[in-house]
């Protein structure tokens, strides 16, 4: 047991000291790739708690896609200078957003250690009904069957999101593509990477989506990983982003929910409540389901991370 | 055997830790980027480890999925890099591999 | 047999930790970054390498033999090309007039 307790004690030390790092660090730059660090070693953290699900989840989008997006953001935002520089806050009312964030965490802390031991769970409930949902996996079990509603809103959200980027262009750009992603189509090692990696990537999303279903994986960490595959492509200009007003594009972002939400309806009447399955068919309508959201999450996640639109250089954009 | 690789597991966080250390302090950020190599074999070897030692499933994927994202990072160090280092949105030399159009 | 393998298992993982802490210990005393770099991406794949090839007979399923092997041979292309990826982004800037051939591109610098 020991040797489980010195791994835990070091990987403890490793994030507290790099979330310490992180705090103090004098660039935007620098703090984003401290939290790109942070969220792949979180990954190990959620493996000693044996949630492997939500450690696929912390790397795919923590790491990845997240952690994409905050160095895009940070290297616009005068990347070099430091924190001082840019004026962020004076020191008395930082010491206070410190002060409130430690007092966070302590109150976090103590409620943790204040559960009672065992801690009160729905856990046995979702075992026991685990077999009537026909997965194998209960965090499938329960986002996909149990509380399926949850899963239907979280993906509909997406949809707004993209919409509140895509509004962030200006009048005569509406109608290009998404212009966010930078173009390093002239590095050799990018494009050979952008070659290489994503069919792998395919395969590694289909394995996550279809083994979802009995062990650790499932849609989202699948779709991640198909979105970051393709800003891949795009930052290596192997490929184009579609422009935002493509009628095809659109159909797939909604394919997904549309799916989702006409499954759901047609349970009123097969199953005799909304997002109700059929005991027989639960398993093929939950892989149902997760392959047309795998699909069109991945578009979202892409497009999220592409960027409000760009009109082309010297062209005149045809407005819808 | 479990004890074994749990404490190579620990080992390997050890150096990657000082590999870590080393890295943040670097200074300017151009040292910063060799997290993603050092997060991507290091980071892999130490949940293989621990995955075997602990018998979850999964862990194989999740390891499959950390060297993908990994080099996804390196990608997102570059770009952000590109942008940063020149100040603006022309991609700076930083970037250019040795002539760009050779075949390989 | 089991034994032989276990054994086998302890040799392999801990010279793989032992490559780590090489790769490690490069990252350390090398001078500037681009040897660190090299430092890191040779010892470190090698050690995960060796780290995979311990933890083989370790597990049961053919499956899982497959799994574990694809991680590494993943690890190792990505680990790869990063790497040249890196180098490239973190190189002075002097030195693409001494590789580009010819008439080269203009850089950006003065």
């Amino acid at each position: 047991m020991t040797s489980a307790l010195a791994v835990d004690a070091v990987l403890a030390l490793l994030i507290f000291g790099l979330a310490l790092w992180i705090t103090a660090a004098r660039t935007a730059y620098g703090a984003a790739l401290g939290f790109m660090a942070y969220g792949l070693l979180l990954a190990l953290v959620w493996v000693r708690l044996a949630a492997v699900d939500v450690a696929l989840t912390e790397v795919a989008l923590g790491a990845g896609l997240t952690g994409f997006l905050l160095l895009g953001a940070a290297a616009r935002l005068a990347p070099d200078a430091s924190f001082d520089a840019v004026g962020v806050s004076g020191k008395g009312s930082r010491f206070l957003i410190a002060l409130l964030c430690a007092a966070v965490a302590v109150g976090l802390a103590a409620v943790v250690l204040v559960l009672p031991d065992p801690a009160p769970t729905l856990a046995p409930l979702v075992h026991a009904n685990l077999a009537r949902t026909g997965v194998g996996n209960p965090v499938t079990g329960v986002l996909m069957a149990h509380r399926a509603v949850d899963t239907l809103l979280e993906t509909l959200v997406l949809i707004p999101a993209l919409i509140g980027i895509w509004s962030l262009s200006s009048d005569p750009d509406w109608g290009g593509r998404p212009g966010s992603l930078p173009d390093l189509s002239s590095n050799g090692p990018l494009t050979l990477l952008a070659q290489v990696l994503p069919p792998f990537g395919i395969l590694v999303a289909i394995h996550l989506v279809w083994v979802g279903a009995e062990d650790p994986g499932g849609k989202f960490q699948g779709a991640a990983v198909l979105a970051a595959m393709w800003v891949l492509v795009l930052v290596a200009g192997l490929g184009r982003a579609p422009r935002v007003t493509s009628q095809a594009s659109r159909l797939l972002l909604v394919l997904g929910p549309l799916v989702f939400v006409g499954i759901g309806i047609a349970g009123v009447w097969l199953a005799g409540a909304f997002l109700a399955y059929p005991e027989e068919w639960a398993k093929p309508l939950i892989l149902a389901i997760e392959a047309a959201l795998t699909l069109s999450v991945a578009l979202v996640l892409g497009l999220l991370l592409a960027g409000p639109p760009v009109a082309d250089g010297g062209g005149v954009e045809p407005r819808p | 055997m479990n004890e074994f690789l749990l404490a190579a597991a620990g080992f390997v966080l050890v150096t990657v830790a000082l590999g870590l250390i080393r890295i943040l302090r670097g200074p300017g950020d151009a040292d910063r980027i060799l997290a993603a190599q050092l997060l991507g074999t290091g980071g892999v070897a130490a949940m293989l480890l621990l995955g075997v030692a602990t018998g979850l499933p999964g862990v194989t994927d999740l390891a499959l999925l950390l060297a993908l994202l990994a080099a996804f990072a390196a990608v997102a160090f570059v770009a952000g890099s590109g942008r940063g280092a020149a100040g603006g949105e022309t991609p700076g030399v930083a970037e250019g591999g040795t002539g760009g159009e050779e075949p390989e | 047999m089991s034994l032989t393998l276990d054994l086998f298992t302890v040799a392999a993982v801990s010279l793989g930790a032992v490559f780590f802490l090489a790769g490690t210990l490069g990252l350390l005393r090398f001078p500037d970054t681009l040897s660190r770099l090299h430092a890191l991406t040779k010892a470190d794949n090698l050690g995960l390498g060796l780290v995979v090839l311990g933890l083989l007979p370790q597990v049961a399923s053919p499956l899982g033999w497959i799994g574990l092997i694809a991680v590494w041979l993943l690890a190792l292309l990505s680990g790869a090309t990063a790497g040249q990826l890196l180098a490239g982004a973190v190189r002075p800037p002097e030195w693409a007039r001494l590789t580009a051939p010819g008439p080269g591109k203009d850089t950006a610098d003065d």
